[in-house]
């Protein structure tokens, strides 16, 4: 049984004392970030980022992971008290949680989003433990030609999933790209686009471009039309659903789960579209469709159940492929770049204990969260309290110490200010910055890929198309690209979308 | 959702033509290379004209049947003021070291709200400012000197 000899590795790496400790940080640092709005995870990881550097390696991937997943979960909570989703995902939560909260059933969704989302995340992880590592022996037979192939879909599909216009999703990708070429060539060593400014030699970094791009732009707008924040929060009694609340939450999460954990592989945002996705599903099943928005517990149990499922199954393509599926994922791999390990198919072989330790760490981390969500949640009701004119200098000041000591190089910390502005600007016009920071991740893969897989066919490129696993990911790849211009469903996911806002 | 003449679309396209028609520009200056052995310039010349395309593609479609997105206000002063505490630290934190360079840092942030007082600010600035010195140089050993040279330390 090696599956079990896996998990074994996995759960003595993961009870190591540090490793707990570090779990229980991240799963606190993302629910907190999760209830507060205005802070999202994104930002939150990248300023954390360069604080995990003196950690041992699974420790700090264990927070990082932590903080993501943290964040999903705290990001229903407020949906369901105040109406105000933390998290995109939690947006369909807010339907018909807050509406239960309204009716005096406060405490029983609470229950519900926490009983199904714990589910969910153990069945999910138990996926990710069988799936990854087949996965992984495939992804080491790829050459040059497959993983250019790969990236490209990967791009491409993580346009369909982002909110408005196909075409700009696009243009923020390739403009991710773009900025992922400044520094030095891999290849020749030219230095490109760095104006003779040797601190610029090694690239723009990262971490400025989503703290940019998540954090300062993400303030910018909520200084736009200032209001004090009134939380009526509505008080929470009888957390324990009723015989016949149970009853109706076992098939919404059993069927929320498969979903969340079969959608969130998708890059570019898998668990906002589970979360919809099984909220349409159960509207439909139902025998009741009328009682959707009007308080309906499946209405709950179902789309968190898939959002945490989700979030757990987007780790696959990270670990097997090396493929970041949310712009946290791409700011873990800075992570396991920054301790020396390339993320890919090698993590399994090369660092067995480290990728068990954090598989069986997110499970660690779902009981945790139950713990830390039911009994505590009058403190995380409390933290929305917090006026927004202490958080927004905070987020700032960190984000500016964060980064400048990833490299002591003030231009990293010039490089927010100049992302901060591009980012708002780009977005108040309808662009979304998730699809420019993934470009900008795998920009560099890209470029990679495509210059070592022309090098190995002496120029030819028809071996992106004669390479019959590279052929069918292009394929794929099409496919995606007329999928996301295609009116019909650009309307479908506009409706979807706007139900969210 | 309604189509017509889109101004942040037009202003969207006219960033994308902007910026990729500079990465253009640029990577003609640097060896092209043939497809075998690619140089340097090669791929941002490529990216560069994809994105400039879309660019200018998200005008044209501006112009026609663009989205309609509210704008909505600028907070002019809030995008200053981040601005310049952003650039001032990474400006001074060498010079000035990390514990003046923090509290002049979140002072200037602070401004960025309207409602703000100026005592709720003062009292902002130096909570974080304490708090920012425990967390990163008295507990995550950051090495960056609490009071810099420029201060005759």
């Amino acid at each position: 049984m090696d599956l079990l000899d896996n998990l074994a590795l996995g759960f003595s790496t993961a009870f190591l004392v540090q490793n707990v400790v570090y779990c229980f940080v991240g799963v606190l640092l993302g629910t907190a970030v999760g209830v507060l709005p205005g802070i999202g995870p994104t930002a939150t990881v990248a300023m954390l980022l360069p604080i995990t550097f003196n950690f041992e390696p699974v420790t700090a991937l264990i927070m990082l992971a932590g903080i993501y997943y943290g964040a999903q979960y705290g990001g229903s909570t407020t949906a369901i008290l105040i109406n105000l989703p933390g998290e995109s995902s939690a947006a369909v939560t807010a339907l018909d949680g807050h509406e239960m909260a309204r009716r005096g059933r406060a405490g029983a969704a609470l229950a519900t989003a926490a009983v199904g989302s714990f589910i969910a995340g153990t069945v999910a992880t138990v996926a990710l433990a069988v799936a990854a590592p087949p996965l992984a022996r495939v992804a080491l037979t790829f050459g040059p030609a497959e993983y250019f192939s790969l990236v490209l879909l990967g791009l491409i599909v993580s346009i369909t999933l982002a909110r408005g216009s196909a075409l700009k999703a696009l243009a923020m990708i390739a403009l991710g790209v773009l900025l992922g070429t400044v520094g030095q060539d891999i290849y020749t060593g030219t230095p490109r686009f760095v104006f003779d400014q040797r601190e610029l030699y090694g690239g723009i970094d990262f971490v400025s471009v989503a703290v940019g791009m998540f954090g300062v732009a993400e303030i910018l707008r909520n200084l736009e039309k200032e209001q004090t924040r009134t939380a009526v929060v509505s008080k929470v009694r009888n957390l324990w659903p009723t015989r016949e609340d149970r009853r109706r939450i076992v098939g919404p999460i059993l069927r929320g789960t498969g979903l969340g954990a079969a959608l969130g592989v998708l890059p570019g945002g898998g668990h906002v579209l589970a979360s919809f996705t099984s909220y349409a599903v159960e509207k439909r099943v139902s025998k009741r469709p009328q009682e959707f928005g009007h308080g309906a517990i499946e209405g709950v149990a179902g789309p968190e159940s898939a959002n945490n499922a989700a979030a757990q199954t987007s780790f696959i393509p990270l670990l097997t492929l090396g493929l970041p599926a949310h712009p946290v994922m791409a700011l873990m791999v800075g992570a396991f770049i920054v301790h020396g390990i390339t993320p890919g198919p090698n993590v399994i072989t090369d660092e067995p204990a480290l990728f068990w330790g954090l598989i069986a760490s997110m499970w660690i981390g779902n009981v945790l969260l139950v713990m830390l969500n039911l009994p505590l949640i009058g403190i995380w009701v409390r933290m929305l309290r917090i006026p927004y004119q202490v958080l927004f200098p905070m987020i700032i000041l960190f984000a500016a110490i964060g980064t400048y000591s990833l490299g002591f190089n003030a231009y990293d910390v010039y490089a927010i200010a100049f992302f901060g502005i591009l980012g708002y600007v780009l977005i108040k016009c309808g662009c979304e910055p998730a699809p420019l920071l993934l470009g900008f991740v795998l920009g560099p893969l890209l470029e990679e890929n495509l210059r070592r897989a022309l090098i190995i066919s002496r120029g030819d490129p028809s071996v992106f198309l004669t390479r019959p696993i590279s052929a069918v990911l292009l394929a794929l790849a099409v496919a995606a690209l007329v999928v996301a211009v295609l009116p019909t469903i650009r309307r479908r996911r506009e409706t979807m979308f706007t139900e969210e806002d | 959702m309604e189509r017509r003449r889109s101004l942040p679309d037009v202003l969207a396209g006219g960033i994308f033509v902007l910026i990729g028609g500079a990465f253009v520009v640029g990577s003609l200056g640097y060896e092209l290379g043939t497809p075998l052995r690619m140089g340097p310039g090669a791929f941002p010349l490529l990216v560069g004209a994809t994105v400039a395309a879309l660019g200018l593609a998200i005008v044209i479609k501006g112009l026609v049947a663009g989205e309609v997105v509210s704008f909505g206000p600028i907070p002019w002063r809030a995008v200053a003021v981040i601005v310049l505490a952003v650039m001032f630290f990474g400006f001074t934190v060498r010079g000035l070291g990390f514990v003046p360079t923090s509290a002049v840092t979140a002072l200037l942030t602070t401004l960025a709200s309207s409602r703000v007082r100026p005592l709720t600010a003062v009292a902002v600035a130096a909570g974080l400012t304490v708090a920012a010195t425990l967390i990163f140089v008295v507990g995550l050993q950051l090495r960056i000197p609490l009071w810099g040279p420029w201060l005759g330390f």
